[in-house]
């Protein structure tokens, strides 16, 4: 997992990001071990406070809980992972709706380019 | 208590003032970028800091004792300067090491070596300046010191290697050490560093958080630097 960090952004909101995507995309799936704090800083070529700080920002909302001396593990909370799903995709679509906008696109418009994009996907 | 503590600190060479007031804490487990331009003072603390010169007025100390043979016992530090015997062998360097300080760990030095592919009959002599560059930093890597000082690791070396240096960093510096790193090459170091220390003129002018740093100034270290510090 080498992730290219930019500089100008506190690094442990990315890698909360990171961390994030990879719970709502399944690749940690709900309940599942999330690897140790020396190991992911490792994979992430980051400070392991920082993965630290992080997964502190993760448990605050409720993606990750900590078992005592047992490790972190991914919430068991479906609905919750699905919530922090829907709330990432609104955030980008609207991010896409605003630059095509910018650029002379309405709605109906854009829902055309989607339905047709690459052809007939 | 404290893992280092700098107390009005000064140095000066003849009238020349290189370290004016400097006060600074450095607690532990965390990796601290000392960060300024060429001549303005870095090295100069950090000779001090390891007993390498001497104190005008101020105070050093660490676990807080004033510096000296304890200080010295507890501190890993990797000078600018290389000063291994180069007509000695990579192996009889590890041996002189572990005969030198207790907490010298030889299995670690040579599991580094090797995985930095460095054959350990060679001399130093015969091996390129990066290489010995390598070889130092394993050797200071491998003391479980409490505290890391190093001045310069990424002076010499490649952008692979300089990756690998920061690996290196990263998963020998145990648990409740800290580590100093002095560069002037912030974008390479920027995203393990905990926080930063702004040295200018021989005076201390920032020390910060980094994450906190960049989400007030919306900007990387690099950046931030670069704009403190424009000529």
């Amino acid at each position: 997992m080498a992730v290219d960090f930019e500089n100008s952004i506190p690094i442990y909101l990315q890698v909360v990001e990171q961390l994030k995507s990879d719970i709502i995309s399944g690749k940690f799936s709900a309940g599942e071990r999330l690897p140790s704090v020396r190991d992911l800083a490792l994979q992430l070529k980051v400070n392991p406070n920082t993965v630290q700080k992080a997964f502190t920002e993760l448990e605050d909302m409720g993606l990750v809980f900590t078992e005592r001396t047992n490790g972190k593990f991914v919430t068991e909370d479906i609905a919750l992972i699905a919530k922090h799903k829907q709330e990432h995709a609104d955030i980008i679509t609207q991010k896409y709706m605003k630059t095509m906008e910018k650029i002379g696109f309405d709605k109906s418009e854009v829902i055309f380019l989607i339905n047709n994009l690459g052809g007939n996907r | 208590m404290e893992l280092l503590q700098c107390i009005d600190l000064n140095k000066s060479f003849g009238e020349k003032k290189i370290l004016k007031n400097v006060n600074l804490t450095i607690p532990r487990g965390k990796i601290i970028g000392l960060l300024g331009k060429n001549g303005t003072g870095k090295t100069t603390l950090i000779k001090l800091i390891n007993d390498l010169l001497t104190i005008s007025s101020g105070q050093i100390l660490v676990n807080g004792n004033p510096i000296g043979v304890e200080s010295k016992k507890v501190i890993s530090y990797l000078p600018e300067r290389t000063y291994l015997d180069k007509g000695m062998t990579v192996e009889k360097t590890v041996e002189y090491f572990a005969k030198f300080y207790d907490n010298f760990d030889s299995e670690k030095a040579y599991k580094l070596l090797k995985e930095l592919g460095l054959d350990t009959h060679q001399k130093l002599a015969k091996m390129s300046k990066g290489m010995q560059e390598k070889v130092q930093l394993v050797l200071v890597m491998s003391r479980n010191a409490e505290l890391y000082i190093l001045d310069e690791p990424l002076g010499g070396v490649d952008p692979a290697t300089r990756e690998y240096i920061l690996d290196t960093i990263l998963t020998n510096f145990n648990d409740g050490a800290s580590v100093i790193i002095s560069t002037h090459l912030i974008s390479d170091i920027e995203c393990i560093l905990d926080s930063v220390i702004f040295i200018d003129n021989g005076e201390i002018i920032l020390t910060a958080e980094t994450d906190e740093l960049r989400n007030r100034e919306n900007a990387s270290i690099d950046e931030i630097f670069r704009r403190m510090f424009k000529c």
